[in-house]
């Protein structure tokens, strides 16, 4: 299973497609660790710096409609070889959500109001989560501030993240 | 309660229920392509499950970057045709028979009615036209399905956007479908199938159809989806001849994937096509659309025709009507890219060709490759096109560049004028 704890990086926008999250021009790669260098680098986001603000983070908080567009895969697996594991946001688009889970990945959904309070109390500042999965609770916390609060994640999806992703899973099943 | 037609297909292909709504369906066909492929490969290989479900099922085409532009292209192209090699898959398509996927599969009979399809691509949706399930996945659910002939998802649950009365002349299935989606936002079918219906719907060309369903994903869509009719049976007829013994006897089959009357669906949305305009997309969103009267005057760099939402043997045909006796503007590019070997030898075969070339286009091989900026018409930062395409996507067709969609006729005019503009087909009513 993979490590989904770590620094939060805070990604203030809906819609963020994965145009933005790995550009086509790079789609010529056929591994992921050739990924690693362009993650995020199109996304158009006021005060975001990817190579100051991604090293450092193995957590990403988003907003709506996070991973819209391309089904590209490689959007998840830009995320993975740069140690983010997780991604956390009011809804995302189909594929993508599929996508993260598929790799054993996790694409967690919280309330519109959850994410706004977490936008308003640690965006700007240095913030950790700590996720129990067991629990189904994301711990974060800043020099300032910490917040527990419980995520969903649906059996079909927690099955996919236990197996590290679906072909493990569909190969001892069907 | 009755069912919509993604619910039949669904009940009719289930393997497995294993949690709460997630079904696994079996699959009639996986179409692959070289650019999210090849990675699936090597992993089959590297967990030395090199293996396919069943080679006749799997469809496989280079059509992004074709020809290859440099080594890295190269590779993923000579991936994918050696696995197709080794793993006996006999509908692969090269270098002069290759085409933009979308286009090249169900031009060939490979989409049926009824069917499942998945494909690493998100505009898979568009096969949805046939009256099929059709949906993009990503490279792992591409893989399983590969090698196990399965695909799970959420059990769908439909939007039904009814068309009706005529679309106004100069007005297409493209200027619907960008309203269709203005309407609905960037994730409003979210996990979600669009239902098309309507009887604008019903006169529509397949092609047409194509054009709508494609875009179901630019609303969040799983896929779009049209009821199988006459028009389908017409279009498939001569890979289905041998099945059926009449049209009819096709078409009543058929009809087991048409909507109960009474089926649920969470919105239903009718629009009445006679208040659609020609219409382009501003921003760098899909659902950011405006009337093209409101955008005249904002000049373009290049104007590219193509894709697999309007890249068919209508679109040109159109485009061209457009074109026939003018040029392309001093200063501006216009680049048109046939979507399959078909459309372009049937473009030349009616002149079409010639008439885009004497207009002052670049007419390319069958591909991609500008659609998603990686070759054949790449913008340079600061650019402007007028595309055909289905993504504005900031730097879509190259970094810092702007695309605007919009339908063929409007490109082509656009093209004309070196600024936005509505075709003289919806000025003057000549269609
Ligand atoms: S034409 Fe564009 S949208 Fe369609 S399959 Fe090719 S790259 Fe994707």
């Amino acid at each position: 299973m993979k490590d989904f704890n770590g620094k939060v990086l805070f990604l203030d926008r809906s819609d963020i497609n994965t145009d933005e999250i790995i550009p086509a021009r790079y789609l010529t790669e056929i591994t992921k660790e050739a990924l690693q260098p362009f993650l995020l680098e199109d996304l158009s986001l006021d005060g975001f710096d990817p190579a100051r603000d991604i090293q450092k983070s193995s957590v990403v908080i988003s907003r709506a409609n996070f991973g819209c567009g391309s089904s590209r895969e490689h959007a998840p697996w830009a995320f993975e070889v740069n140690d983010i594991n997780i991604v956390i946001a009011e809804s995302y688009a189909r594929i993508f959500k599929q996508n993260m889970f598929n790799c054993g990945m996790m694409a967690v959904e919280l309330e519109p109001k959850d994410i706004a309070r977490l936008f308003a109390k640690f965006a700007g500042q240095e913030t950790t989560l700590t996720t129990d999965l067991a629990k189904k609770t994301l711990h974060f916390s800043s020099e300032k501030d910490e917040e527990t609060i419980s995520f969903t994640l649906s059996e079909f999806d927690q099955a996919l993240v236990e197996a590290d992703g679906w072909v493990g899973y569909a190969d001892a099943k069907y | 309660m009755g069912k919509t037609i993604a619910e039949k297909i669904f009940d009719s292909h289930k393997v497995d229920n294993p949690f709460g709504d997630i079904h696994v369906i079996r699959l009639d066909a996986v179409f692959c392509h070289e650019i999210t492929t090849p990675v699936a490969i090597n992993d089959l290989v590297a967990r030395g499950m090199d293996r396919v479900f069943d080679p006749t099922k799997i469809k496989a085409v280079i059509d992004h970057v074709t020809p290859a532009k440099d080594s890295k292209t190269a590779m993923q192209g000579k991936i994918l045709r050696e696995w197709a090699q080794r793993n006996n898959i006999v509908d692969f398509f090269d270098i002069g028979q290759n085409g933009v996927c979308h286009a090249i599969f169900p031009e060939k009979g490979f989409v049926r009615p009824g069917y499942t399809v998945i494909m690493g691509d998100s505009h898979t949706c568009t096969h949805g036209a046939f009256g099929a399930f059709a949906a993009g996945v990503g490279t792992t659910d591409l893989e399983v399905g590969i090698l196990k002939g399965v695909c799970a998802f959420h059990y769908p649950e439909s939007i039904k956007i009814e068309i009706t009365g005529e679309l106004p002349q100069g007005v297409y299935a493209k200027d619907a479908i960008l309203a269709v989606i203005s309407r609905l936002g960037v994730s409003g079918a979210t996990n979600k199938v669009i239902e098309f219906t309507g009887n604008v719907i019903d006169k529509m060309s397949m092609e047409a159809r194509m054009t709508l369903c494609n875009m179901a994903v630019e609303a969040g869509g799983t896929s779009g989806i049209c009821a199988p009719d006459m028009v389908t049976v017409d279009y498939l007829w001569e890979f289905i001849k041998d099945e059926f013994a009449s049209k009819d006897e096709a078409l009543k089959s058929y009809q087991a994937f048409t909507a109960d009357p009474d089926a649920g669906y969470t919105e239903v949305i009718t629009i009445d096509a006679s208040t659609l305009v020609p219409v382009a997309t501003y921003g760098f969103k899909p659902d950011q659309v405006k009337p093209i009267s409101e955008m005249t005057g904002e000049k373009v760099d290049q104007v590219y025709i193509g894709s697999c939402t309007n890249g068919r043997i209508e679109d040109l045909r159109i485009a061209a009507k457009v074109l026939a006796g003018n040029n392309v503007k001093a200063g501006v590019r216009g680049i048109v890219s046939p979507a399959s070997p078909k459309i372009y030898s049937q473009a030349l075969e009616e002149g079409i060709i010639k008439t885009f070339m004497d207009a002052g286009f670049c007419v390319t091989n069958p591909t991609c490759g500008a659609c998603l900026g990686m070759s054949n018409g790449v913008l340079a930062e600061g650019e402007v096109c007028a595309s055909t395409t289905n993504r504005n996507f900031n730097g879509r067709m190259g970094k810092g560049g702007t695309v605007h969609l919009m339908s063929p006729a409007s490109a082509a005019a656009t093209a004309i004028n070196g600024y936005i503009s509505n075709s003289n087909l919806y000025v003057t009513g000549d269609k």
